[in-house]
């Protein structure tokens, strides 16, 4: 249950070709984020497996079934929309309930489910009420717990936390990574953050102009990233990329180092800079590194408070086994 | 959401629409077309002959087609004219705060309402009547004898009665352009020593220039087709006073039934209108692709 | 606009917009009053008619008394519901499929359908009135009714496909993806949210329907004509019938004047095509 393959996946809007053949594995249980910046097709590549979009090319299997040509109401998967695309005119109830008088299931089983749906998510007492009058983390609730009567393969969710506020995303993402460990029932989540594909994947897909850039779990992609484009997305701040003569001195086209594997000294050390900006987290503080000669502006993480000021000359030294090189390409050199 | 499935049965459901509509356009249409180059005159069935240019020369050259042109341009650019600049000034006043806005907009916008064989009567009958109407009684209760509109003056009052029954439309579009200005752009004029006229010309008129020129293209294409008002109190006359091209033809169809004539009439309205659907139609793109 | 606006000011625009809303309601006003005059009340000097005059319900009575008015007055409601009805069998399906599957052709469809509206009818008429003589349909409400839904047509699809892409697409994806087939997905999930937007569609036609004053006057005679083509026979000497004219006439209008001042946006949206927002 809730196996799935794209094979030479491909989809051509009119002139353009949005996602060239493609192909991915996803395992029985497995969540898997698909990740990436505006536009790279991972909207798309879900509403393909969704049955949303047809496929220009290449074939959709479900549990080791074509899928290709079903509808979405046959390919027995929920999806969770951005919007949540709650019916308006629907109470709580009805909403979902919906999905189950579309299987003809009875309306006993019916009002079993509800119940244990709205249970597991605390709606119980909204039960009644129209989406008009619930709040955004409610309404979200509502389409989950929509998606989760349908008992389907595997969950699709389009970018569910974008529409809710910072501290309300934290806490549904929570919820969403028990929902999985409860149900075991293989999840498709697509995001622009890359701080949700980290914390909740089992499995990172990364794409770019609707080409997967690699695949592999949030570590792998943090430790080893195949190329200069997953190692500056992967990872908040971003990884310093400094090509020129540092870079040759280690036979590539282009270094990379992460702002907390470098360490900084006022007094010794491998590069020189000037301190420019410095964010304050409390436990964490970010200094932008200026003038070094190698690069803009470097960040450099350090914990905790450290006193430095603004235009204070400052050493920076990175851990040499933590050094990623990049060909003239952009493909890692191993 | 465009799948293969939903993109076929979405063909299938709009099929009957554009069947219909096409019917409706091209079967009349071409058959207009085709009579308007016979000499078929319904009283006399057994003489349909090929005519050529005939009955569009015959047409045109009828002093009766000259005098319907300029009653129809007096009329149309009568209307369009009053209910502009009316509709103007009535979406300016009805823009600013007060009390009983809603009703008082009622009263404004009621008269589009009216059929229009009921108001080109009411209006004939009650009103503008010498002896009997509203007009006549107070003009002579000051002692000034009446004036017979639709004696003296009937294509200018058949205007004045179309101008009544379209001016509430003219208001209820420039009021809901109006309303789409943004506030802080007058307010920064304001604040920059603008005085109201100033505000009026550079930045509520400008606005407004779409709106405007929606009112009159939508209106003139309507204004065209002037039927029931003239049927109802002048029948196109005396002679061909209020007679407009849309009168004409019908007379010329329903009445003396040439359907020759009438024909070539008609696919000369057609063009006209045409001119001015032309027109209509390139701001109606602009806008539905926004 | 936080900005307190004097009472003085809001006054005077008041009285001003006051008198003007008067001015072009009198003419209603008046049928109004008159309608309850007898009528040697009625061709009276205006104000002698106001206030000295008695009040009476006789020239409802003779109007009505008259069958032919009611049944004039059922010809008209039967026209502009059946036309509206018609309509929206064909209407629906065609804006749905304009509003959420469109083609690239979509829009130049769209556009040709309001272009036939623009047709000035009198450019049709010999060929409709031939048509409807050898087929049978003068002065029968049926073929009426098919004329008047053609007209309208355009219109009806425009309003609906208006009110149809306010939709959230994705509610109807989410109706998908919930096991939904097309049929389900219309009853169920866009009929109940499209519900006020055809309401207003099915207010403003009946309106227009019920106002069409061309070919309601001539393809019919006795037996189907509406209202607006048999108050052409007040022209005279009915018409000077004052109090028999205004009972007439707001028999006529009542029921379109109340369904106007529900439509007013609906106007606004269905007549200029979406050229004005």
């Amino acid at each position: 249950m809730g196996r799935i393959q794209l094979k030479d996946v491909q989809k051509t809007f009119g002139n353009v070709e949005v996602i060239p053949p493609l192909n991915l594995e996803i395992e029985d249980g497995e969540f898997v984020v698909f990740v990436g910046p505006s536009g790279c097709g991972k909207s798309t590549l879900l509403r393909l497996i969704a049955g949303l979009e047809d496929t220009t090319s290449g074939n959709i299997e479900i549990d080791d079934i074509d899928a290709t040509d079903l509808p979405p109401a046959k390919r027995s998967l929920a999806m969770v929309f951005q919007s949540y695309a709650l019916y308006p005119h629907m109470s709580v109830r009805k909403n979902i309930a919906f999905p189950m008088k579309m299987a003809k299931i009875d309306l006993e089983t019916q009002n079993t489910k509800v119940e244990a749906a709205a249970k597991s998510l605390n709606l119980t007492d909204y039960l009644d009420r129209k989406p008009g009058q619930l709040s955004g983390g409610q309404r979200q609730r509502v389409a989950i717990g929509r998606a989760i009567v349908r008992e389907p393969a595997a969950f699709l969710f389009d970018e569910p936390l974008s529409n809710l506020d910072a501290a309300l995303r934290v806490g549904m993402r929570l919820e969403i990574m028990d929902l999985h460990k409860k149900l075991e029932t293989t999840m498709i989540y697509v995001t622009h953050d890359q701080v949700e594909a980290m914390t909740m994947a089992d499995k990172i897909v990364v794409l770019q102009d609707g080409r997967i850039e690699q695949v592999g779990s949030p570590l792998e992609l943090y430790h080893t990233p195949k190329n200069k484009f997953v190692a500056g997305f992967i990872g908040s701040p971003k990884m310093n990329l400094i090509e020129g003569i540092e870079a040759k001195k280690l036979n590539a086209s282009t270094i990379g180092i992460r702002p907390e594997h470098i360490k900084m000294s006022k007094t010794e050390g491998l590069w020189k800079g000037t301190v420019g900006v410095a964010e304050h987290l409390g436990s964490d503080t970010f200094i932008h590194i200026h003038n070094t000669g190698l690069l803009e502006m470097m960040t450099v993480r350090i914990s905790g408070d450290v006193q430095v000021k603004h235009g204070e000359a400052i050493y920076l030294t990175p851990e040499k086994n933590k050094i990623h090189c990049f060909d003239a390409v952009g493909d890692r050199i191993l | 959401m465009a799948t293969k499935a939903s993109r076929s049965s979405a063909r299938l459901m709009i099929s009957p629409a554009v069947i219909l509509l096409l019917g409706w356009m091209l079967v009349p249409l071409c058959m207009t077309v085709y009579f308007s180059f016979l000499y078929y005159n319904l009283l006399q069935p057994g003489t349909t002959s090929f005519a050529g240019w005939d009955n569009y020369y015959w047409f045109i050259t009828d002093p009766s087609f000259t005098e319907a042109i300029k009653n129809t341009l007096f009329l149309v650019g009568g209307v369009l004219f009053i209910t502009t600049i009316g509709g103007l000034g009535a979406a300016l006043l009805l823009d600013k705060p007060m009390f009983g806005q809603g009703l008082i907009r009622i009263m404004v916008i009621a008269p589009f309402f009216v059929m229009p064989t009921v108001s080109a009567l009411v209006w004939k009958n009650m009103f503008m009547n010498p002896v009997n109407g509203i007009f006549g009684q107070i003009v002579t209760g000051f002692g000034f004898p009446p004036i017979d509109f639709f004696g003296q003056y009937p294509l200018a009052s058949i205007t004045f009665i179309v101008s009544w029954m379209w001016l509430p439309f003219a208001t209820l579009i420039l009021l809901t352009a109006l309303q789409s200005l943004d506030q802080d752009q007058l307010e920064a004029a304001e604040m920059d020593g603008a005085s109201w006229l100033n505000r009026f010309w550079y930045i509520m008129l400008p606005h407004l220039a779409r709106a405007i020129t929606v009112v009159i293209l939508i209106q003139t294409i309507f204004l065209l087709s002037v039927f029931a008002e003239i049927l109802v109190t002048t029948n196109g006359g005396p002679g061909t006073a209020t007679t407009n091209l849309t009168y004409l033809i019908y007379v010329s169809s329903l009445l003396q039934f040439d359907v020759g004539m009438g024909s070539a009439g008609g696919v000369i309205a057609i063009i006209l209108a045409n001119i001015v659907a032309i027109f209509l139609m390139r701001m109606i793109g602009k806008n539905l692709d926004a | 606009m936080a900005r307190s606006i004097s009472k003085k000011s809001k006054i005077i625009n008041t009285l001003v917009a006051g008198f003007i809303g008067f001015l072009m309601f009198f003419p209603i006003l008046w049928i109004v009053v008159l309608s309850f005059k007898t009528e040697e009340n009625a061709i009276r000097a205006p104000l002698e008619i106001l206030f000295s005059s008695g009040w009476t319900m006789e020239s409802f009575q003779t109007v009505q008394a008259r069958s032919d008015y009611l049944k004039h007055f059922s010809n008209s409601v039967i026209i502009s519901l059946g036309s509206t009805a018609l309509a929206l069998i064909v209407a629906v399906p065609a804006a749905w499929s304009m509003a959420f599957v469109p083609s690239r052709h979509t829009k130049n469809v769209l556009m040709w359908m309001l272009s036939t509206k623009m047709l000035p009818p009198v450019g049709v008429l010999v060929p409709i009135y031939l048509l409807f003589r050898d087929f049978d349909l003068l002065d029968t409400r049926f073929g009426l009714t098919i004329v008047l839904m053609l007209i309208n047509l355009p219109i009806i699809i425009w309003m609906l496909y208006t009110y149809f892409k306010e939709i959230p697409g994705e509610i109807l994806e989410a109706a998908r993806m919930d096991g939904a087939s097309l049929r389900e997905e219309i009853i169920y999930v866009l009929t109940p949210m499209a519900i006020p937007g055809i309401a207003s569609t099915v207010l403003l036609n009946i309106i227009l329907a019920w106002n069409e004053a061309f070919w309601t006057i001539n393809l019919t005679a006795a037996k189907a004509a509406p209202l607006t083509a048999f108050i052409t026979s007040y022209s005279s000497p009915e018409g000077l019938f004052y109090a028999k004219l205004s009972a007439a006439s707001i028999m006529a209008i009542a029921p379109i004047l109340i369904m106007g001042w529900f439509s007013q946006k609906q106007l606004v949206r269905g007549l200029t095509f979406g050229a004005v927002k």
